[in-house]
């Protein structure tokens, strides 16, 4: 059972972003090379936690589909980092007894002659603690 | 010169000829490669929080490996790179998290960021120099049009990696240039191929990947270079366009006349 007893407190401890720095100018959002993907836009985490309002964000689509590509970081005007904040979210629920989104048992099937292993090793590392 | 090399984890495995050609190609130049011994994994990917410790201690540890030799530290992958450049700034930067890395360590490693991490295309223009790079080309790849991708991880997060410009790099057209081929600029060099999705859901990988090679074969590029075993993978196996993708280092030892060499 997913503990939704997250404060903006502890995302804040663990990410290191300020919120109150967020203009809400959008660029973070406007610049994800993921967008459609995102249940939930980088601008959203930003300002949903600021608000407290964080189960829905632990509970998204987002923190698995987000690319950590840091496109949001780097064009931050006021370096909020975004991606530091999805970041906590994530790591918020895997962190979390049961919560893990891959296990070593479903690499087999997921295994082709081609796939690097820096692929796995990176999965494994954003999807399960 | 002599550098402690960094290869990862693969580097050793799917990525061979990154690694061989680099090494080929070094020795050409008049650059010694010393692998770290006992090498550990980076893990991929660097998570960016405060307090996450114990995933980055093999990157310590390869650093601190590195300063006890008096060399710098050399990697290859983009990966590796990344994960392991952040390391160190981390150490440089935050107190309490260098504290708490040096409390697993022990006493006889401890390491407070006196290692600087060079990526191989660094060492090409600083230390090597593209023009010197020019004069030891033996086979320029002439009429060749190369789309330079950079991806993510080399270039982000700016400050830190502080290789070039996050959004306007030209280290790799330089690079391109100095083996005589012709770099081709493509809206899509620095965003990224969809990384680990591809394990996660496939069609984010193919989405992105889609757009970075049709992107490239849009500005007439005939193959596209990275220093990036996923991107590779993923531009290949995920994007519907096809389009070579070869690693940089594979065209440097082609111009070097080093390519075949055993």
């Amino acid at each position: 059972m997913l503990n939704t007893k997250i404060s903006k407190e502890d995302l804040e401890r663990i990410s290191g972003v300020n919120t109150r720095k967020c203009m809400k100018c959008g660029k973070c959002s406007a610049t994800c090379p993921n967008f459609d993907a995102m249940d939930y836009h980088p601008h959203q985490f930003i300002d949903m936690v600021d608000k407290g309002n964080i189960a829905p964000l632990l509970e998204s689509k987002a923190i698995w589909t987000c690319l950590s590509c840091m496109a949001c970081l780097q064009r931050c005007p006021r370096s909020v980092e975004p991606a530091k904040l999805i970041e906590a979210v994530r790591l918020a629920v895997v962190r979390q007894q049961g919560e893990n989104r891959l296990a070593a048992e479903d690499i087999p099937e997921l295994l082709d002659e081609d796939l690097p292993q820096q692929a796995i090793v990176s999965a494994f590392r954003k999807y399960k603690k | 010169m002599k550098y402690s090399y960094y290869p990862g984890c693969t580097l050793k495995t799917k990525a061979k000829e990154l690694n061989n050609y680099a090494i080929r190609s070094a020795a050409a130049l008049g650059i010694e490669m010393e692998e770290v011994e006992n090498w550990q994994c980076c893990g991929g990917v660097y998570t960016a929080s405060t307090d996450e410790i114990a995933t980055k201690l093999s990157s310590v540890r390869a650093l601190a490996q590195a300063r006890d030799k008096g060399q710098d530290l050399l990697t290859l992958c983009s990966a590796c790179h990344n994960v392991i450049k952040r390391t160190n700034n981390e150490i440089l930067n935050n107190e309490d998290f260098s504290m708490k890395v040096n409390n697993y360590m022990g006493s006889d490693m401890q390491y407070h960021g006196e290692t600087k991490v060079v990526h191989y295309l660094e060492m090409l223009r600083d230390v090597v120099g593209f023009d010197t790079l020019k004069s030891k080309v033996v086979n320029p790849l002439k009429n060749k049009k190369i789309a330079a991708y950079y991806g993510c991880l080399l270039l982000r997060p700016g400050e830190v990696m502080a290789m070039d410009d996050p959004e306007n790099p030209q280290i790799m057209e330089d690079f391109i240039k100095a083996i005589g081929a012709t770099p081709v600029i493509f809206a899509q060099r620095n965003e990224c191929c969809g990384g680990y999705q591809t394990l996660n859901d496939k069609s984010i990988a193919q989405s992105r990947s889609e757009k970075v090679v049709s992107s490239a074969v849009k500005q007439g590029a005939d193959c596209i270079i990275t220093a990036c075993p996923l991107c590779r993978y993923n531009l290949e196996a995920n994007a519907v366009t096809e389009l070579p993708v070869i690693y940089f280092t594979e065209l440097l030892a082609q111009a070097l006349g080093v390519k075949e060499v055993q």
